[in-house]
């Protein structure tokens, strides 16, 4: 799955850490840190630590100066790191934006004067409105989002799809949108401009990877309650520490406590939080993929049921040679030369797939030269072939037509051939396939079986969607038998066989009420109703406007295989949210094995026993708690913006991997890291 | 230790394991509206009952509506116990003639008993007459017990249904829950408690001439009747102040046993109706499982430092260390029926003792606090156990949803921020409200004034009251002497709180998943009734349950602990 297709920038890239580090401190700004509530406890107790060590230093007076200024710059740099997080996923969004934003260059467009007659006017492309109509040639950008309404053209995608070959876009097709930033290489078309200035997608979107656009998704918002809540029951275990501390007969420096509430509120994830949303969004953008909004990717990772059309998705659009199948008497070599020579001057899909199954498979060649008239595929005649010097016709078409070509009569059906040949046909029409008769000299040879070919990989794709609970079913025209044969090669779950959008729209919506989410992807007008019925909604860039309109996600790509891209990426966003909670949760633990004893060791010596680490003072201990605290989101800086590594398979699996890696390594490895910046802090004399 | 302790344990056991799923199929049934072998008896009764008060039976009710008869029914309940304590000396069944209780002490004892916690700030025998005890307590030993066991049919009802507001009728949920279940269990059993010598009368006390010639006033009454829904309906309001460990509640070690079978009869029961309600038997099991393993936890841990020597008496002569610690416990039911009743008592809301806290080793005094720490949410109190284990269950689904990278859901039901929320504010609101006052009590005067013990004992005595009222449970570290206006006013808000806080919060949710789509199992979800699942659930009650209490109780228990284990007590 190659979904990097613009460079993604490498994680933490000279230029961008630079310039995330002086954003880091412009977020301190409460106005708008309060958006965060975690970081902004965080800085609300750094700045009353800060003062209540200040008003020590220089009015009061009291012990631990050293520690205490130490303490408050950590609390400072836990704020300044999880910015610094937030900057940094913010900078590459920018950075990426800005790449966007050189392909919407400022064009010329030659707007239509009036509807009537071709008569146009130049104007710049920022000021085109919803419904004008441009005329766009051969070499020119199109000015923006709109739809070919009249003509056919070909068209260069690259600047948005990084994509170089070019694509065919045509009036009253499915393919008929166009993209503004887009270039026409032949042709001229009209285009109705569909998209308001500042509203097209490519705006759209740099809008999402700016992170302008984003908003808290459901489940970041039941998140950032659950960390709000551990957050508040923190703030009280600290205040009423502080009473039982009084009650047991001891007193604790306000400094020390506001660095026990600042390790056991979860920073981390508060910290990384907004970085792997944004994280999320942009590799969403990076796979080409524009989200109407953070709900369906989220929705993505959530899906049940995938719809996939056949055609395009999970098969090649075209019916490919896959075989050959002599009449009886005839030779192998003398069938294949004899299609490979029909076949010669045949450019349409199929014909080039016999000439490829000939000369690749059975190494067959003939001489073109002894080709002297090539014969084209009519509707009438339902065949195509070659006449070769001498007089000798080569033919190859539909059975029935060519049975009919070699007797001579019209009328000739299949009961006058031999049982063989009359078996083969139905054996591949049972298979889904379409046989091809091929004839030379007025003498059937034998049958070319042209069947769907399955995309390589795509039954992989499936096993793996199956891994992850999600059940694909397969769309087709095709009637019951030959979708039945396809189902079962490609590995789909499920399939619907001469499907119409009617039945397409009352399967999601029987699927729904049993409570599924469905995810399809579509292109044509008649797709926008299942489009918007579906939870999930893939349209394709190339569709029709009725189509972009309906989905909430669209494709730039038009690759309707991105479908199963958008759900791994919903996923891993999920994942990497959940893993790094756990892990921040979990972190705690160590936390108050290295603080609460260091409290209290003066009032009840006893307590020394909880000091399983052996940190070498209360105030290393003290030190080493908020420097680990504070790291720990630097350290994790490439995870969130990378995601944690997600491997389809079972939930099961999945969450016992994550609960051992997250779970106990949460717990596990701040034991570890906190005794090692313990015994560093006590060799260089800091406390 | 002793094999039979082990014994004991393991018939308590399968005793439990034996009645739940019937019992558990019985209260199904019963709730779901199908009759039962006691309807021909019952139902005339039944009837007349929802005649006489004006009950619909088939008027269903949406959570809200649900929420405000089972808050309205609570408030008439409290106001008129409060009365009836208040004007005892005018009430009949005053043959001793004990004056009217003082105004703090019986709003502390009606909102005590009304909240299904039993907290006892009172001495039962010599505060309060027999018509107080009958029809002021005892008869909210049935009500509250009811109410709970309503709500959490009401919130099973939430997860078995789909897209419907209504989860059920209060009042039919209560009446049900009172005629069919509570009222049969306890006469057989007060039968057989009569049977081992528990005394059942409304005469008044015999004075006897004891040996050395003193008049000694030994108080009787009906005890027997107010002692097993004491245990039954996880109340623990007891009739003498010595509870379960006064001969005349408690006599023998067989009543002994059988009263602390009623304490997990229903809990432990009810968690297979819910199995049974939502058609997802095994969803039931995982959270029996989870119960189970903290029950033999904790009773392992509370079990090995008791059986301990006292390291503070090894160097008396004549001190036996295979004895355990004995300190506090009634010899007849010796070390391994105290510990189990500790256990039982504190991990179900119920909060009868048969010996004193207060007297156990440091670790196993510990045990009983955590367990009402964690919300008593081992089987827990009738109905309040299910409900609140559900409120962790919520936490834990949503957290593993999120690792799995899931929108979590649960028997079906999408888990989204709107139930995070009321379970988060369940959770919390309680626990903070807990080391709020706590913390509070332990430094003002009027707090401090009536502890038993100085230092790190101390308090262990102020956060046991705290959390024991907090959770409903009502037992008692002894030790404290709380009745006074501090206490019963602090208490009596912790006990408002730790019912209605979470009572509240958790309907809604239930409201919220009845009005839900029913999600069919998929494989991309995790499965919730896997043993995987069950660990999962046991490190969030323990972790978020130790993360909030780790601190004090460093300071109380533990430091105790390390304290005596150097030969240092307080």
């Amino acid at each position: 799955m190659a979904i990097a297709r613009f460079r993604a920038p490498r994680l933490l890239e000279g230029r961008l850490t630079g310039a995330a580090s002086i954003e880091a401190f412009r977020k301190l700004n409460p106005a708008t840190l309060w958006r965060n509530p975690v970081i902004f406890v965080t800085e609300v107790v750094a700045l009353v630590a800060t003062i209540l060590a200040v008003r020590q230093f220089t009015i009061t007076g009291g012990e631990h100066n050293g520690v205490i200024a130490q303490i408050c710059a950590w609390l400072w740099f836990t704020v300044l790191f999880a910015n610094f997080a937030e900057a940094v996923a913010e900078a590459r969004g920018k950075a990426f934006a800005e790449s966007l934003r050189r392909t919407q260059l400022e064009t010329k467009a030659h707007r239509l004067i009036s509807e009537y007659g071709d008569a146009t006017e130049d104007v710049p492309s920022s000021s085109l409105r919803e419904g004008d109509i441009v005329i766009v040639s051969a070499g020119e950008i199109i000015p923006g989002d709109g739809v070919v309404i009249e003509g056919i053209a070909s068209i260069d995608e690259s600047a948005i799809t990084g994509e170089s070959a070019s694509v065919i876009r045509e009036s009253g097709s499915e393919r008929s949108g166009v993209t503004g930033g887009t270039r026409v290489v032949s042709d001229s078309i009209k285009v109705s401009i569909t998209a308001k200035p500042g509203h097209s997608f490519l705006d759209r979107m740099i809008r999402l990877v700016e992170g302008a656009e984003r908003q808290k998704t459901p489940n970041e918002i039941a998140l950032t309650i659950l960390l709000v809540g551990l957050t508040i029951i923190f703030l009280v275990v600290t205040a009423s520490l502080e009473l039982f501390a009084t009650y047991s007969g001891g007193t604790i420096p306000m400094v020390f406590l506001i660095a026990l509430l600042v390790t056991l509120i979860p920073t981390t994830i508060g910290g990384l939080l907004s970085a792997i949303g944004i994280a999320g969004m942009d590799r969403l953008v990076r796979a080409n993929v524009v989200a109407k909004s953070g709900r369906a990717v989220e929705a993505a990772g959530d899906v049940d049921v995938l719809l996939l059309d056949k055609t395009g998705t999970i098969t090649f659009g075209n019916r490919m040679a896959d075989d050959f199948i002599p009449a009886p008497g005839t030779t192998m070599a003398e069938l294949v030369q004899a299609a490979l020579l029909a076949s010669l001057s045949d450019e349409t899909p199929e014909g080039k797939s016999i000439v490829r199954l000939a000369t690749e498979r059975y190494n067959a060649s003939v001489d073109p030269a002894t080709v002297e008239r090539s014969i084209e595929f009519s509707a009438f005649t339902r065949m195509s072939g070659a006449d070769l010097h001498g007089g000798e016709e080569v033919r190859k078409g539909a059975v029935d037509a060519i049975l009919a070509y070699v007797s001579g009569d019209p009328n000739a059906r299949a009961r006058q051939t031999a049982p063989d040949i009359a078996h083969a046909v139905e054996r591949i029409a049972k298979a889904g396939g379409t046989p091809l008769a091929v004839a030379r000299a007025g003498k059937l040879l034998g049958l070319i079986h042209l069947k769907d070919i399955i995309k390589p990989g795509i039954r992989e794709r499936f096993g793996m969607l199956r891994q992850m609970g999600i059940r694909t079913v397969m769309i087709t025209g095709d009637n019951p038998l030959t979708a039945a044969t396809i189902a079962a090669e490609a590995g789909v779950d499920d399939y619907m066989a001469e499907a119409t959008p009617e039945k397409k729209l009352e399967l999601i919506r029987s699927q729904q009420k049993e409570g599924k989410l469905v995810a399809m992807c579509g292109d044509g007008s008649n797709d926008a109703p299942a489009l918007a019925q579906a939870d999930v909604g893939v349209a394709m860039n190339s569709g029709t406007p009725a189509a972009k309109e309906a989905g909430n996600l669209i494709d730039l790509d038009s690759d309707p295989t991105k479908l199963i891209e958008v759900v791994l990426i919903g996923k891993q966003l999920l994942i990497s949210r959940g893993s790094l909670t756990t892990f921040s949760i979990a972190n705690d633990v160590a936390k108050y094995f290295a603080i609460i004893p260091a409290l209290f060791i003066g009032v009840y010596p006893q307590l020394q026993a909880l000091n399983v680490m052996r940190l070498g003072s209360p105030q290393s201990a003290i030190l080493s708690a908020i420097i680990f605290n504070a790291l720990i989101i630097i350290a994790l800086i490439p995870l969130a913006l990378r995601g944690v590594n997600y491997k389809p398979s079972s939930a099961s699996a999945l969450l016992r991997r994550n609960l051992l890696v997250f779970g106990l390594g949460g717990i596990v490895v701040p034991f570890a890291a906190i005794k090692a910046i313990d015994l560093l802090i006590n060799a260089i004399g800091m406390a | 230790m002793h094999t039979t302790d082990y014994l004991q344990f393991a018939a308590y056991a399968a005793i439990i394991l034996a009645t739940t799923q019937p019992l558990g199929r019985y209260m199904a049934a019963l709730f779901s509206g199908q009759k039962t072998f006691l309807s021909p008896i019952l139902q005339p009764v039944e009837r007349l009952i929802y005649a006489i008060c004006g009950v619909q039976e088939n008027a269903e009710h949406s959570w809200k509506r649900y929420a405000g008869h089972l808050l309205l029914f609570a408030l008439i309940g409290t106001i008129t116990t409060y009365a009836i304590l208040r004007l005892q000396h005018y009430l009949p069944f005053n043959p001793m003639g004990l004056p009217g209780v003082p105004p703090d002490l019986a709003m502390n004892t009606a909102v005590s008993f009304n909240t299904n916690t039993d907290w006892q700030a009172y001495s039962g025998e010599g505060t309060l007459s027999y018509f107080s005890q009958m029809t002021g307590l005892a008869v909210h030993n049935f009500l509250s017990a009811a109410t709970g066991l309503a709500v959490a049919i009401a919130v099973i009802r939430g997860f078995a249904r789909k897209s419907t507001k209504t989860i059920g009728n209060f009042y039919v949920d209560l009446t049900r829950g009172i005629l069919y279940i509570l009222l049969p269990i306890s006469i057989v059993g007060a039968l057989i408690l009569v049977w081992q010598g528990v005394p059942q009368t409304i005469g008044g006390s015999v004075d006897a001439q004891t040996l050395e010639g003193a008049r000694q006033t030994i108080v009787l009454g009906p005890v027997a009747s107010q002692e097993v829904i004491k245990e039954l309906g996880t109340n623990g309001g007891g009739f003498f102040n010595a509870n379960s460990a006064h001969p005349f509640e408690n006599p023998t070690p067989l009543s002994n046993f059988l009263e602390n079978l009623l304490i997990f009869l229903i809990p432990a029961a009810l968690v297979d109706t819910f199995g049974r309600m939502i058609g997802r038997r095994r969803q039931a099991y995982a959270i029996y499982g989870a119960m189970g393993i903290l029950f033999i936890f904790t009773l392992s841990i509370a079990y090995f430092a008791e059986a301990m020597p006292n390291p503070a008496l090894t160097q008396i002569a004549g001190y036996d260390p295979t004895q355990g610690n004995m300190e506090g416990k009634e010899v007849r039911f010796g070390l391994a029926d105290s510990v189990l009743w500790a256990v039982t008592t504190s991990g179900s809301a119920c909060g009868a003792v048969n010996a004193m806290f207060d007297s156990f080793m440091p670790l196993a005094g510990m045990v009983p606090l955590v367990n009402i720490m964690l919300g008593c949410i081992i089987f827990g109190g009738v109905g309040a156990g299910l409900y609140g284990m559900l409120l962790h269950v919520v936490i834990a689904v949503f957290i593993a949803g999120l690792m799995v990278g899931r929108t979590p859901e649960y028997v079906g039901k999408k888990i989204e921020s709107r139930e995070v929320k009321l379970a988060l504010f369940a959770l919390l609101a309680t626990t903070a409200g807990t080391l709020i006052l706590s913390s509070i009590a332990s430094v003002t005067p009027a707090g401090v004034a009536g502890l038993g013990s100085a230092g790190p004992h101390g308090l262990t005595e102020i956060l046991y009251a705290f959390a024991s009222t907090d959770a409903n449970n009502g037992s008692s570290f002894a030790g404290l002497s709380d009745n006074n206006i501090f206490y019963n006013v602090m208490l009596a808000a912790t006990m408002l709180m730790g019912r209605f806080i979470v009572i509240v919060p958790i309907l809604a949710i239930a409201g919220s998943f009845a009005a839900k789509k029913t999600v069919p199992t998929s494989y991309g979800a995790f499965p919730t009734d896997t043993g995987l699942f069950v660990a999962l659930l046991i490190a969030v009650i323990v972790i978020i349950g130790g993360l909030t209490f780790f601190p004090a109780l460093a300071l109380g228990p533990i430091v105790e602990h390390f304290a005596l284990s150097a030969g240092m007590g307080y």
